[in-house]
């Protein structure tokens, strides 16, 4: 598939870098000519030097052939007059990142109906999700969710003295009822997905698969039930930590939020409900954060514009003994080594932006039998998880999974049919209209057909 | 340093030239020339036991390559495939001795064209075939060839499409290197093809027209007779002569032409230079031989050969050029200098570095004359990176010293200054012949052991643009720090 992207800052150059994975044909648009050399020497994708706006710069990047045009540049305004000239010069699917606050859901819907742009990302909004995810279930390290919230996919740590550590995945199912499944397993630097006789270590870091009602419950029988932050210090008055604290506002949890700048704090207080604590001092100052209770906190967010700040603030806090800590970190070589330091929840909105579009990229490819709905990157990319839509026309539908020859890496781990949503047993089958949620190790799925043996 | 994929990647190299041996081998098979089927076949045996053993000891993990191994991966590829390559002239007697042989082979893959043979006639068909048939392989590129055959996507690729591609920056036509390489490729079979018929339509035996199709298409120069195309029929020359000029345009602008972009195509900049030299050198040259020729059709037929096959560094002849007046040559030589277009099949400095040159020593005189003066080189309405100026200044300093740092290592052998700085700059820009005791009618067969290695290394260094060559033999390359 042909995809352009204008726009190669952090964001774009994510985008790229993950798309070319994907086996597309990219072409990059930027107007600064240093920037365009550093991706032509680390990338094999082609380059133009230009402003993505300009009708001559996208004519020249043959848009007629374009199947997605993705416009990530600094600017909201440009993204969408560059992918509105985009879409009239032939561009099958544009996406725009738009992040301003001001344009509601409204004005969104609004702009994309009358100009044609068939999805806006905002990278800002969709990480204070992930982070308001990781909240509510403070004992995982990453929380996604499928369709509907109807099943959620959580990476856990088995810590020291876990109540599972040491027990094989066979003797955690006789000992603990429950409709769950844990599918993938990361020791050190392998990810496989684990076996009957597998057994589980401390320092383990492990995927389950539930639905959404039995979650809580499962986590509760593991033992890694923790109960939900209810008081939240959030440093950095970004837009990140804006949308963070809308949301859980709305959940009555107390958030106090410390921003170094004053104007930025002002306003904060005028958009933000006035239940939420704001203050104004530098979160780097440890004098501050104990002033302000960061010992008492239940969870402990790190969201200023420095990944070094973020990572360091948050190792201040584990020595405070907050509880849950989390931090944004952006470049990844920084984040591997914040992990291996011992920050185990840690977001990268680029990460979740390039996830965001690959699954996009996927849904667009048109393939018998089913369709991509959602797709994860689990373990930093090690494994997948996806969602897929069986369709009419699938091949082995109504066939009993123990009947059915799966690849090695691959397994079935969720069906939602209707309302309902299951963990698959032998005797199950999957039809038509099914959602199928499957976990793939180290192979990119495009159709669920490709899970079969032999396909 | 990734030593281990510079390897690997050479000895991939290795086994697509054992591949490309059983051309020959099969010409000499057809021609039942048993001796030289035998000493292909082992060139090809040794070719692949190299490649076996690369594969043995070099199995890379990490596929990662930068600038600095694209370089080297292009010089050792480049060094190891002309050392197999004059295994089958040595092995089956055609040429006897290894330095000749080398010369040879090499004068061969760089598309230079100077041979040190005095008689070619009496040459076995495969061997002759192979001499032409590596102009073809060297016109594009061994690397580039390998890139468009293997299945390899790297992120990186790049940097070996940049070392081995000539002119001061590479762009890409489609976005991925291997898809751009497979369409270069495709498109230079297509060309290549076409000399061929149009040769076969002039009535030339269809073994000659496939080596003059080589040798024009990689703007080389070896041909099958004695007197070079003099004895073919005028058509014939003319074939060749127009095809010399287009396999010295860059290649990027035939794509252009392809998917419909012919306007894209007349702004270039580059082909407008080239373009323009080659009529007035035909213009200049065409008067002034019209005395030795006899009558015009005759003269601008010469001139015209002439001129487009120096200019693309291909080095055929129709003429003895050599008892041209003084004029003549020395447009000659200076065309020699320029070389072809960036992205063709060419050697030489090239026109778009001479084009950029000339702009930016325009700017220099302009803020002479107005210190305040502000402005940008533009290239193809577009602003050129003061980077990429100021890379081709360095660029033609290099290249000047390298030339001077040659010419007098060859100094020393008794021949006359014309000879010996011909026969430097011809083999440095990849030509072929020279002047004087070097010119058309003549070889280099009467240079010592010495002046040909020194020789070889200079065709070498002007095919990959001398950064490659000279960068893998300085220690800083390989130390680590």
């Amino acid at each position: 598939m042909r995809v352009v992207v204008a726009g190669c800052g952090k964001i774009g150059i994510t985008i790229i870098k993950s798309l070319f994975k994907e086996r597309h044909d990219i072409l990059c648009i930027d107007n600064d000519q240093e920037v365009i050399n550093e991706v032509i020497n680390s990338y094999d994708v082609m380059t133009i030097c230009g402003n993505a706006i300009s009708y001559d710069v996208l004519k020249e990047a043959g848009m007629e052939k374009t199947e997605l045009f993705i416009a990530v540049t600094d600017s909201d305004e440009s993204n969408i007059l560059s992918c509105f000239t985009a879409r009239k010069l032939g561009a099958k699917q544009t996406v725009a990142r738009i992040r301003n606050s001001e344009y509601t859901a409204e004005s969104l819907g609004f702009i994309k109906e009358s100009l044609g742009i068939s999805m806006s990302i905002n990278p800002e909004k969709l990480t204070a999700e992930a982070i308001y995810n990781l909240l509510k279930l403070p004992s995982a390290t990453k929380v996604d969710t499928f369709t509907n919230r109807s099943f959620e996919i959580v990476e856990l740590i088995i810590k020291k003295g876990s109540k599972i550590n040491g027990l094989s995945l066979m003797e955690l199912r006789k000992k603990f009822a429950g409709n769950f499944l844990i599918t993938v397993l990361q020791r050190g630097e392998k990810v496989f997905i684990p076996k009957g006789n597998t057994t589980l270590l401390e320092g383990d870091k492990i995927c389950v698969v539930a639905s959404i009602e039995e979650m809580h419950k499962v986590l509760f029988s593991l033992g890694f039930l923790q109960k939900e932050s209810k008081n939240v210090m959030v440093l950095g008055g970004s837009k990140i930590a804006h949308y963070l604290t809308q949301m859980l506002a709305k959940g009555h949890t107390s958030v106090k939020i410390v921003e170094k700048n004053k104007q930025r704090c002002e306003e904060l207080c005028e958009t933000l409900p006035s239940s939420v604590d704001i203050i104004c001092g530098d979160g780097m100052s440890q004098d501050i954060l104990l002033e302000e209770g960061v010992s008492q906190t239940d969870a402990l967010v790190a969201l200023t514009g420095a990944d070094e700040e973020n990572i360091l603030i948050s190792f201040y806090a584990m020595s405070q003994k907050v509880p849950k800590i989390i931090s944004k970190v952006n470049t990844s070589a920084l984040s591997q080594i914040a992990e291996n330091l011992g920050l185990d929840c840690i977001v990268s909105p680029k990460q979740i932006i390039a996830d965001l579009l690959v699954r996009y990229a996927r849904a667009l490819n048109a393939t018998v039998g089913s369709k991509v709905e959602t797709l994860y990157s689990l373990m930093d990319g090690g494994a997948e998880a996806l969602e897929f839509v069986v369709m009419d026309d699938f091949e082995f539908s109504n066939i009993a999974l123990k009947d059915m020859k799966l690849k090695n890496d691959v397994l079935i781990a969720g069906i939602i049919r209707g309302k309902k949503a299951f963990t698959p047993g032998g005797d199950d089958v999957i039809l038509s209209g099914d959602k199928v949620i499957v976990i793939s190790k180290g192979r990119s799925l495009y159709s669920l057909t490709e899970i079969m043996e032999g396909k | 340093m990734n030593i281990k994929m510079i390897f690997s990647t050479v000895g991939k190299v290795v086994l697509i030239e054992a591949v490309l041996l059983l051309l020959p081998f099969i010409t000499a098979c057809v021609y039942t020339e048993w001796w030289v089927a035998v000493s292909f076949a082992i060139t090809i045996g040794i070719a692949l036991s190299v490649y076996g053993l690369s594969k043995l000891f070099f199995r890379p993990k990490n596929t990662v390559i930068y600038s600095k191994e694209g370089l080297i991966i292009v010089a050792f590829a480049w060094l190891i495939v002309s050392c197999i390559g004059c295994l089958p002239f040595i092995i089956s007697g055609d040429i006897p001795y290894f330095f000749d042989a080398y010369f040879e082979t090499v004068s061969g893959f760089t598309t230079t064209g100077s041979s040190i043979l005095s008689d070619v006639e009496s040459m076995s068909r495969g061997c002759l075939l192979w001499r032409s048939f590596t102009h073809w392989i060297g016109g594009m590129g061994v690397l580039v060839f390998v890139m468009a055959v293997t299945g390899k996507n790297t992120d990186r690729s790049i940097h070996i499409l940049r070392a081995e591609m000539p002119g001061p920056t590479v762009d890409k036509i489609v976005p991925r290197a291997k898809d751009t390489a497979k369409i270069l490729y495709l498109i230079y079979i297509v060309m290549t093809l076409a000399v061929v018929v149009l040769l076969l339509c002039g009535g030339m035996p269809l073994f000659d027209s496939l080596l003059h199709a080589f040798g024009t298409a990689g703007t080389g120069g070896f041909g099958v007779k004695n007197d070079g195309i003099a004895g073919y029929n005028a058509y014939c020359q003319w074939v060749i002569a127009i095809f010399m000029f287009l396999f010295g345009v860059n290649f990027n602008l035939y794509y252009l032409i392809l998917i419909g972009k012919i306007k894209n195509v007349l702004k270039s900049g580059e082909l407008w230079a080239y373009v323009t030299i080659v009529f007035l050198s035909v213009a200049f040259i065409t008067g002034n031989t019209l005395a030795i020729c006899g009558n015009f059709a005759d003269a601008l037929r010469a001139s015209a050969f002439q001129v487009s096959s120096i200019i693309s560094t291909t080095g055929f002849s129709t003429v003895n050029f050599n008892e041209w007046p003084t004029l003549s040559k020395s447009i000659l030589l200076i065309l020699m200098l320029i070389g072809g277009c960036a992205g063709s099949t060419a050697g030489g400095f090239k026109v778009s570095r001479v084009v950029l040159l000339s702009k930016s020593i325009k700017r220099e005189f302009k803020k002479v004359l107005h210190p305040r003066n502000e402005s940008v080189v533009k290239s193809n309405g577009k602003r050129v990176e003061e980077k990429t100026i100021s890379g081709v200044f360095s660029y033609l300093s290099i290249y000047v010293t390298c030339m001077i740092v040659i010419f007098l290592l060859i100094s020393f052998e008794p021949f006359s200054l014309e000879t010996n700085i011909s026969a430097v700059v011809s083999c440095f820009n990849n030509i072929g012949p020279g002047f004087d005791a070097v010119g058309p009618t003549s070889n280099f067969s009467a240079y010592s052991p010495f002046t040909k290695v020194i020789l070889s290394f200079a065709m070498l260094l002007g095919r990959l643009e001398i950064y490659p060559l000279l960068l893998t033999f300085l220690p800083s390359t390989w130390i680590k720090r």
